[in-house]
């Protein structure tokens, strides 16, 4: 490393502890201004529990304390007002005047956006410099050396660095199983306490998993050699922690992380005229991370200019499509709508909300409709009928643009025992099926009104998928085991939209990667670094060409080739016989004659 | 049935699937090196901390037990013809009816003064690799012995942990005796660009050691300059790996000699792979070809011929591709370093040195004889036909952008070739299509 990159890691580093440190910088007092509540009789109540509470005015010196005042606060309001509800003879509707649970958790995050101040507040700009801007000048400056060096494969010593070598097999099991008990038992709390879908969905993990290890007789193998006995990845192991803790105070406990949304607040305020939110907080800086690390893959794959020119589509699609226009739709008062985002990865699409303020919305929204449908139905099987699914999910998508860019360094981290291929078969497509009864039974419910068919409730279900899959599964587990299980843990085996692109791709798609001839060395190379756990020298060194649901289209199985032995190709003219070729077989009449 | 295989590299391994496949016999892999096969061509990799050691594994360990492939960890002292019985380290007697050699090679060394001391080693075996591993924490240079395809790895990998290395090199150019001159002047300057110290046109004198045997540095022949080092690699070749076969009923010469359905002059004893020689090589070919491409086919043959389909060894049209540093190498067919007159080259040479296309074809018959490609994939089934037909060196150019195998977007150059030749010999071809297309190269397969 040179002096100059050790310069650019240090100013990293500060920028990301400024960063973390930021959260315990702002002091908190709900005064009855910051108080975001507008429904006049919860608004009094709250007021006058804060006030017998010694609540109001009191000055917190972090959001921790004040946040747990501040649900005792309300949460007390709530009783009071349920128990003082039928003698009040109020005359609007029951739940002005009782607070429903939902309603509280949309007044806890804006009353602690609102009544926070102090450090944060007071130097947001400051503040937006010393970590965005500290954090983009020091990759910068850790990445653009890299464009010095002679061009070519730089993967040298990626298993010898404790952040990228990844973890032992029983750590990395450990950890899946934790995080799923965890987000399991949460669920319940999520659900109010509900249990039927946490069990069901305990169930539903149990049959595959008995699937996987007895009906596929996986159960006598040793565990798969994706992970050595030895290795324990130490900086990958903080990483993945971080960035767990992170998705889980971004999805479900945002009110502890106001003072990062105050930081952004100034672009905020330029983009959309509004406050942040920790959705536009998570989007500026996901797109943040996606530009400079996809510098970094530029600079790293820069002799290929097919990589080349698929970051600067993931860049552009994240920084334009994803983050820019939806932000100025909404300055424009238009619906917020992000036009690359397919259902059912975008599982909202069908929601009764999204359809009644598209509708709602004039022209403009009823094209966002009908372009919504029209990408599910048409360009998803023929754009890949034409390309594969790499269009979409190594081109386009945002979650494969994270993967892709910041997700690189992890890459070789996925998985290729023929285990984990079954795992990834039954969990996708059990993803599939369940986005689609899900949206089924919202749809039933939007046009029939009845919510209930047999046990399932249509609002439980939605609410349900939103939690394990839309939050646990693409972000805390998607992303938080990116240094333990590499970069396309969603994609490969919980994405929706790529079960669905991926069947297309399968059955009827000109893609494959084709095999030279004889020409493979069965190095490994291509399996290691493919992102999405296929044995891709399974195929080639029998000389096969490789048609599998799952293949993204990144090409980097054929860049690290060392001996030019795979390519990305698109032909009609086998579409059906796409893998029947056998290269390296040597004495062909008697395979034939077999 | 039992067949016993010694060695599992890819020419036994090969030789095992391919008997599974094609019988119910019983069949047992000794192996002393590793207890699973891994890909030798991958060694390079695990040093460099691109893959770790499992990854160099094309199978799973279950693999084995399942296809019913016996795997025995054992090194083979001598081998009982009479008997047909091994004898093991171990002391354990493994009795056979079919006995498949696939021995090896082990690198070459010759005679130099030093040459067994510690801190020396060849890049063969995974033992080679431990060696290297267990001197590499604080070395302050290396220096490698040989210019061929193992030295410049060898090169690669001390590079890749920023060991200063010296290679001496007996050629006046790297690998000059393969590469045609212009394509070893540019590897020789690829591999100065990597800050590889090349010393060109020298030899090693000796190896110095110190009083715990250790090297620590070498004498140059030619100059006497004494490089300090503190590990010294030797990959001046390979010889196949067959010293305590001799003596024996079975013939050997520099390898074990086989007729072309692979056997030895033993009755149901084959051999395959590096350590084979063949009685009656194909014109143009060598009697040993220590080569990875090689060795698979010839663990295929040898497995039909065990099953009773008697098959013959055709290792078809020369192939073999590496990589040196950055620049990928493939070649198909023939291309000499030093041709005969009427061997005529077209050559076409990217201006950032990295890039070359070479045809080499027949001036007497205008046919192609041979693509020697440098930083440019191409095509092999393409290639290979027009070789296999002796298409007219014509008909290749006008249609040898189908030929391109390099990832999507990448530049073209095959009409640099047309272009060249049309000056060279005063003519106007054109190509048919620019651009490679594979429906197009699937027609064109087909006729």
């Amino acid at each position: 490393m040179s002096l100059l990159q050790k310069i650019g890691l240090t100013l990293f580093l500060c920028a990301l502890a400024i960063f973390t440190l930021t959260l315990g910088l702002n002091k908190f007092t709900l005064t009855s201004e910051s108080l975001a509540v507008d429904k006049e009789v919860h608004r009094e109540s709250i007021i006058s529990m804060a006030r017998d509470m010694g609540m109001l005015d009191k000055t917190y010196q972090n959001q921790f304390a004040f946040v747990s005042d501040l649900k005792k606060c309300i949460k007390a309001s709530q009783l009071e007002l349920s128990a003082s509800y039928d003698n009040a003879e109020y005359k609007g509707s029951e739940w002005d005047y009782k607070i429903g649970d939902w309603a509280i958790k949309d007044y806890i995050l804006p009353t602690v956006q609102k009544s926070g101040h102090g450090m944060v507040s007071d130097n947001k700009g400051l503040f937006l410099l010393l970590t965005f801007g500290l954090g983009i000048l020091g990759g910068l400056i850790f990445i653009l050396p890299k464009f010095m060096e002679q061009p070519g494969i730089k993967n040298d010593n990626i298993y010898h660095d404790p952040l990228t070598r990844g973890m032992n097999y029983n750590i990395r099991t450990g950890l899946l199983i934790t995080s799923i008990i965890g987000i399991l038992v949460y669920g319940i709390f999520y659900t109010s306490g509900n249990v039927l879908l946490p069990i069901l969905s305990a169930i539903v993990i149990l049959i595959i998993i008995g699937l996987v290890f007895i009906y596929q007789k996986e159960k006598n193998r040793k565990s798969p050699r994706s992970a050595s006995a030895k290795v324990i990845g130490w900086l990958g192991l903080v990483a993945g922690i971080y960035l767990i803790i992170f998705y889980i105070l971004l999805y479900w406990k945002p009110e502890y992380i106001t003072n990062w949304m105050t930081i952004v607040d100034p672009v905020s305020e330029k983009l959309n005229g509004g406050a942040a939110s920790q959705w536009f907080l998570y989007g500026l800086m996901y797109t943040v991370i996606v530009l400079v690390m996809g510098v970094r893959m530029i600079s790293k794959y820069r002799h290929n200019r097919y990589q080349i020119i698929r970051t600067l589509s993931v860049m552009f699609f994240q920084t334009a499509i994803a983050f820019l226009l939806p932000e100025i739709l909404t300055r424009l008062n238009y619906p917020y709508y992000d036009f690359k985002n397919i259902w059912p990865l975008n599982y909202t699409f069908f929601f009764d909300w999204n359809i009644k303020n598209l509708i709602a919305s004039g022209g403009l929204g009823i094209f966002m409709l009908v372009w919504g449908i029209v990408l599910i139905v048409l360009a998803v099987p023929i754009i890949t009928y034409f390309f594969g699914k790499r269009w979409y999910c190594s081109w386009v998508c945002g979650c494969g643009g994270l993967a892709e860019t910041m997700g690189d360094p992890f890459r070789q981290l996925s998985d290729k025992s023929v285990r984990a291929w079954r795992f990834e078969r039954w969990i996708i497509h059990a993803v599939l099926v369940f986005a689609v009864v899900m949206t089924l039974m919202v749809l039933y419910h939007y046009f029939t009104g009845r919510q209930q068919v047999l046990f399932l409730n249509s609002d439980s279900i939605r609410s349900w998928y939103g939690f394990l899959i839309g939050s646990a599964f693409a972000g805390v587990v998607g992303t938080g085991f990116y240094p333990l299980m590499g970069n396309r843990v969603w994609c490969r085996y919980g994405c929706p939209l790529a079960a669905y692109l991926g069947l297309v791709q399968r059955f009827k798609s000109r893609f494959r990667i084709t095999t030279n001839g004889g020409q493979c060395i069965s190095c490994g190379n291509c399996s290691t670094y493919c992102e999405m756990g296929i044995d891709v020298r399974h195929y080639a060194q029998r000389g096969q060409d490789i048609v599998r649901s799952s293949c993204v289209g990144c090409g980097v199985c054929a860049a690290v080739c060392p001996r030019g032995v795979l390519r990305l190709e698109n032909a009609s003219a086998d579409v059906n016989q796409r893998t029947e070729d056998l290269r390296t077989v040597h004495i062909e009449d008697l395979i034939n004659a077999q | 049935m039992k067949v016993v295989i010694i060695g599992n590299g890819i020419s036994g391994i090969t030789a095992a699937r391919w008997i599974r496949k094609l019988s119910d016999h019983e069949i047992t892999v000794i192996s002393s090196e590793t207890k699973y096969f891994y890909s030798r061509t991958a060694l390079m990799y695990v040093y460099m901390g691109h893959m770790r050691a499992e990854d160099t594994q094309p199978y799973e360990p279950w693999f084995w037990s399942r296809n019913r492939i016996q795997l025995m960890e054992d090194h083979v002292e001598t081998i009982d013809f009479e008997n047909r019985e091994l004898s093991l380290k171990s002391g354990k007697k493994a009795p056979y009816d079919k006995l498949i050699l696939a021995l090896g090679s082990k690198p070459n060394k010759f005679g130099w003064p030093g040459q067994d001391l510690k801190r020396v080693g060849g890049l063969y075996h995974w033992q080679d690799l431990e060696n290297m591993e267990a001197h590499s924490a604080g070395l302050s240079r290396a220096v490698i012995v040989g210019g061929g395809l193992i030295g410049i790895e060898m090169a690669e990998m001390f590079r890749s942990r920023d060991i200063p290395v010296t290679m001496l090199v007996r050629e006046e150019s790297y690998w000059n005796n393969v590469l045609p001159p212009e394509e070893s002047q540019m590897v020789s300057d690829h591999i100065r660009a990597h800050h590889i110290d090349l010393r060109l046109g020298v030899n090693l004198g000796e190896i110095i050691g110190n009083e715990q045997g250790q090297a620590m540095g070498v004498v140059v022949k030619e100059t006497g300059e004494r490089i300090d080092c503190g590990y010294v690699g030797l990959t001046a070749g390979v010889h196949p790996n067959i010293a305590f076969l001799k003596d024996q009923s079975l013939e050997i010469q520099k390898g074990i000699l086989v007729n072309n359905n692979l056997e030895t002059n033993i009755s149901g004893v084959y051999a395959i792979g590096d350590c084979a020689q063949l009685r009656e090589p194909r014109e143009g070919r060598r009697s040993i070809e220590a080569v990875w491409y090689t060795g698979r086919m010839m663990g295929e043959v040898a497995a039909h011929n065990i099953c009773g389909h008697v098959t013959e060894y055709d290792p078809g049209i020369w192939f073999n591709s590496a990589k040196f540093l950055d620049i990928e190498y493939q070649v198909y067919g023939t291309v000499l370093a030093k041709p005969p007159e009427n061997h005529v080259s077209i050559f076409w040479q990217h201006e950032d040195n990295t890039k070359s296309i070479r045809l080499v074809f027949d001036q007497r018959t205008n046919e192609i004889l041979g693509f020697n490609l440098m930083g440019v994939r191409f095509r092999h089934e393409l290639c290979e036909k027009w070789l296999k037909e002796k298409t007219d060196i014509e008909e290749v150019l006008r249609s040898l952008p189908l030929a391109n195998f390099d990832p999507e977007f990448s530049k073209q150059y095959e009409g640099e070739l047309i272009r060249i030749y049309n000056a060279q010999f005063g003519k106007n071809i054109t190509a048919k299509h620019k651009k490679r297309s594979l429906d197009r190269v699937l027609q064109f397969l087909k006729k």
